[in-house]
């Protein structure tokens, strides 16, 4: 078993360039390492260019419709827990015409991977904002840029109670390899926001870390465990700071992250097993809205709380043991009858 | 008398539902015929004692009963208000009997009600052939609790089983069986027996006192000779029970799943009338049924093609507002040919609309109500009872022929109950789910049909059959995505023929009544009680359609038996419009009815008797 175990016979349409590419041969190389069968698992998907993913997967595929993938992908697996699903879904599919879904399937920890490809953009319908693309963006429907705050995808990940939260660049395979192993190991709702980039109309959205000159100073890796240590010449770490209000530009005793030398003793030691979501949202908020801080990589948040599918299972079993009707015929029998 | 119809009626907190369902149900197992009408408003509590909280609930019950009838032969009322409300509505006959409350004759009450005198009576102006039986039903339910320790609110509450009492004794009910039925209603919670036993006991006998001044009721007790018309399938089964539409159409896609070894799926958000579906699947994990109440009508019908999709059986419960929301997903369900049983309990529209009362106005969006060329099959049942082997009949075709079934219901059939004949599951018809012969093993894809035009069905787990499934055109040799002109026609022509092709396994129409006559009365779903009832007095015909789409094959050869097709519905016409484009030559006439209540046969017979 191989990535190309993985891989169908399906000519992949993706734009040359497109961060797509990179994501599917991530998949297949993680799924690959993963060593589920192809014929249990199952790959499901709205409707967007990240949603054609299931056509050039060699495994169980339902490419459904728009925004809807969340809850089909529910139903699969709760009717099957013995499934392993992932979901494939765009910053539009997910978080606009699907966003519902989205939350609840959250909420619920049904045992889910779901990869949300973030490029910023409605890429299919020839680019148009998305729920993603930054306030001012100019696009086909915003020619005067959007006057829309846009959604941070872990903030509702976080706010929707998520038990696993990760962050992956299309051009840094090795982190969407793992990140992608860690979301099937991690049972309940795992979210790996994918930045990919759009060649055709938002080419260079994530250049800020996408840039390989640039990367390792604007964006950290997180590993559980390890010190948050980043730049270039692994010389930078972070820190929790709650320092008087002179220092904090006016944020005052709220705690928050500073960058510090590699050797500061304060420096963080990341631990993606704490159940308080307070320091995973720091790291997740890191450089989204200001750009002193990296932006944070890898596997931020995944800790184990009981999945739905298995609790929907548990309850009909124990119901069962302890019911006195096995079958219809039995359960008749229990009706006031003449 | 043959029959009788009695209305009980009340402010919506004082327990006219449960009342009225135990006199039923009391009544069905001393062998009475039973229809009956729940009518309560949208307001889970209105204000108390207004005209706005007023809930009814109507029974017919003897022989040859098939509607909740017309209108009361004897009212139970437990305020001013629902006097009040019987008579403005002209609920009851002109010889009828009312029983009401005289303890809620206060000042207060009456100006809730809206009186402007202080005689109700006098006031509302009630015949004098209607025997007004005044019972001070507050003060003696006191007095029978006096000593019982509870606190008056809970004493008020237990003033239906007084007046249970009272009408047990009024159709000559022996009261040890209504003890039996009450102690077996309450018997998770037997503390609160003995108060009840005791308040419906003194009911009982002080209505033997009312023997002075009124006469007990006598329904002629059933001819055991004659099968039941309530319960017009018709089984052979010895046992029966009371059951309502939606627990019927629950209990219906309960057996399918058994019969044919799957698993039920259950994906649905709550709507009025259509939740008690959900209630009673979620209470049934004894039975295996796995419920999701999903997030959204959405993902109600999402979840349940994912489940398809991976091999249950999957339904997904709704009314009108929330078969609007799920159009998409059942387009998706056409195209991806899975199989999914929608079921519509129909209510007043559009939008929100009439929430509590009944319609048939979901017709054509059933039909018809999604983009592009998208056909379902549709079918309805058409008593309370027959809920359940619609709704395993839709199992059985959508399994069959992988295609999303639409079952149609309402209000009337979900929240009415009439006689069921218990069937066993043996004696119901095999369901045998499409399936893939193992000879397709490595060569498989979603395009590929036996001979009936039906894909063949792989599902998640089947080693050597990994597909992809598609809301996108398919090709229709390689099952990938394909645009194709000519592909994209056959396509829609092999959805087409494969709907087509199931009138083959539906049963042909009957006509019922007088079949010589040349008039024929056409309805479909829950009217058939009604337009059977009303066909005998007019002594014509009459044809019920409980499968719309596609329909029987003998539709038109009906049709054009008879000079004058009336079609009657509780819409504007949208079965008429369905077989104007259906059948050719026939004139087909229409009695329309659109208040949100179940037709009155009256009504029927005046209009076909005076314009029709």
């Amino acid at each position: 078993m191989d990535a190309s175990t993985f891989k169908s016979n399906q000519y992949v349409r993706f734009c040359p360039g497109c961060g797509d590419h990179a994501i599917l041969a991530a998949l297949t190389k993680a799924m690959a390492q993963i060593g589920v069968p192809t014929c249990e698992t199952v790959v499901i998907s709205g409707i967007g260019c990240s949603s054609r993913m299931p056509h050039y997967l060699n495994t169980y595929g339902f490419n459904t419709i728009h925004g809807r993938g969340g809850a089909i992908a529910t139903g699969v697996k709760t009717s099957h827990p013995e499934l392993t699903v992932w979901q494939m879904s765009g910053d539009g599919d997910c978080l606009a015409i699907g966003g519902n879904h989205f939350i609840h399937e959250i909420r619920r920890n049904v045992d889910l991977n779901i990869c949300l490809f973030n490029n910023r953009i409605y890429g299919l319908t020839k680019g148009q904002y998305s729920p993603t693309s930054p306030k001012g963006f100019v696009s086909k429907s915003s020619p005067f840029g959007t006057v829309e705050r846009p959604f941070i995808p872990a903030e509702l990940v976080l706010g929707a109670r998520g038990t696993f939260f990760a962050r992956t660049l299309d051009v840094d395979m090795p982190t969407a390899v793992d990140c992608m192993i860690q979301a099937h190991q991690h049972k309940g709702a795992s979210v790996i926001e994918c930045l990919v980039n759009c060649v055709i109309f938002n080419n260079g959205t994530h250049n800020w870390i996408a840039d390989r000159e640039t990367r390792a100073d604007h964006s950290i890796v997180l590993h559980h465990g390890e010190k948050m240590i980043f730049g270039k010449d692994q010389d930078k770490g972070l820190k929790l700071s709650v320092s008087t209000d002179g220092e904090t530009h006016g944020r005052g005793l709220i705690p928050h992250l500073v960058v510090t030398t590699a050797d500061d003793p304060d420096v963080l030691v990341h631990d993606a097993h704490e159940s308080d979501p307070t320091l995973h949202h720091m790291l997740a908020m890191m450089g989204q809205e200001d750009q002193s801080l990296p932006i944070a990589l890898g596997v931020i948040r995944d800790v184990e709380e009981e999945t739905y599918d298995a609790a929907v299972n548990r309850q009909i079993n124990e119901v069962r043991a302890s019911s006195k009707a096995k079958n219809f015929d039995e359960l008749t029998a229990t009706l006031e009858q003449w | 008398m043959k029959n009788v119809v009695i209305r009980f009626c009340g402010d919506s907190g004082d327990g006219m539902q449960l009342t009225g369902n135990m006199f039923s149900s009391l009544s069905a197992i001393l062998g009475d015929e039973i229809s009956t009408l729940p009518d309560f408003p949208a307001e889970i509590r209105a204000p108390q004692g207004t005209l706005g909280g007023v809930s009814g609930f109507q029974v017919n019950l003897g022989q040859g009963v098939y509607t909740p009838g017309d209108k009361a032969d004897v009212i139970v009322a437990m305020n001013a208000a629902a006097l009040k409300v019987c008579v403005t509505n002209q609920l009851f006959h002109d010889h009828a009997i009312i029983v009401v409350d005289t303890d809620t004759f206060t000042k207060a009450d009456l100006e809730k009600a809206q009186y402007t005198t202080d005689n109700p009576f006098t006031e509302l102006a009630i015949k004098e052939t209607v025997q007004v039986v005044p019972v001070a039903l507050t003060s003696l339910t006191k007095e029978s609790l006096k000593d019982s320790g509870l606190d008056n609110k809970s004493i008020l509450k237990s003033r239906n089983m007084f007046a249970l009492g009272v009408v047990c004794w009024l159709f000559d009910r022996p009261i040890d069986k209504a003890i039996h039925f009450l102690e077996e209603k309450f018997h998770k919670k037997p503390d609160l027996i003995p108060n009840n036993v005791k308040v419906l006991t003194d009911g009982f006998n002080y209505g033997q006192n009312l023997a002075l001044s009124v006469n007990q009721i006598h329904v002629d007790p059933r001819d055991p000779r004659i099968s039941s018309p309530a319960s017009m399938a018709g089984s052979a089964s010895e046992k029966h029970t009371l059951i309502a539409g939606n627990k019927a159409t629950a209990w219906g896609l309960i057996a399918a799943a058994q019969r044919c070894g799957k698993r039920l799926f259950l994906g649905s958000y709550p709507i009025t009338p259509a939740t008690d579906i959900m209630h009673e699947l979620a209470g049934r994990k004894d039975m295996n049924v796995m419920v999701v109440q999903a997030e959204d009508e959405i993902a109600g019908v999402c979840t349940a093609i994912g489940a398809s999709f991976a091999g249950d059986l999957a339904c997904t419960s709704t009314s009108g507002p929330g078969l609007s929301l799920k159009s998409e997903a059942i387009g998706l369900a056409v195209m991806a040919e899975l199989p999914l049983v929608v079921i519509d309990v129909q209510r007043g529209g559009p939008s929100t609309g009439l929430p509590t009362k009944t319609e048939q106005t979901d017709l054509l969006q059933a039909v018809y109500g999604r983009n592009g060329e998208c056909p379902v099959v549709v079918i309805a049942a058409s008593n309370s009872a027959n809920c359940f082997e619609y709704a395993y009949q839709a199992c059985k075709i959508a399994l069959e022929n992988m295609t999303p079934v639409i079952l149609m219901t309402d209000t009337y059939l979900a929240n009415g109950s009439s006689v069921w004949a218990i069937p066993q599951l043996n004696d119901l018809p095999a369901i045998e789910p499409q399936s893939v012969p193992q000879s397709l093993k490595g060569q498989y894809n979603p395009a590929l049909r036996d001979e009936h035009g039906v894909r063949y069905c792989a599902v998640p787990g089947m080693e050597g059959f990994e597909y992809r499934n598609i809301g996108l055109e398919r090709d229709a040799q390689l099952g990938t995505i394909s645009t194709k002109p000519e592909n994209h026609e056959r396509m829609v022509r092999a959805r087409q023929a494969k709907i087509d092709r199931i009138a083959e396994q539906i049963p042909l129409l009957e006509v019922q009544g007088n079949i010589a006559s040349d008039t024929l009365l056409v309805g479909w779903g829950s009217t058939e009680g009604h337009l059977r009832a009303a066909a005998q007095e007019l002594n014509c015909a009459q044809v019920q359609l409980n499968y719309i789409h596609p329909m029987p094959k003998n539709t038109a050869e009906v049709m054009h038996q008879y000079k004058k097709v009336i079609v009657c519905e509780l819409n504007t016409g949208q079965l008429a419009t369905l077989l104007r484009a259906r059948v050719q030559d026939v004139t087909f006439l229409q009695y329309n009815e659109i208040m949100g209540q179940p037709f009155a046969v009256e009504r029927i017979v005046s209009a076909v008797n005076s314009k029709l």
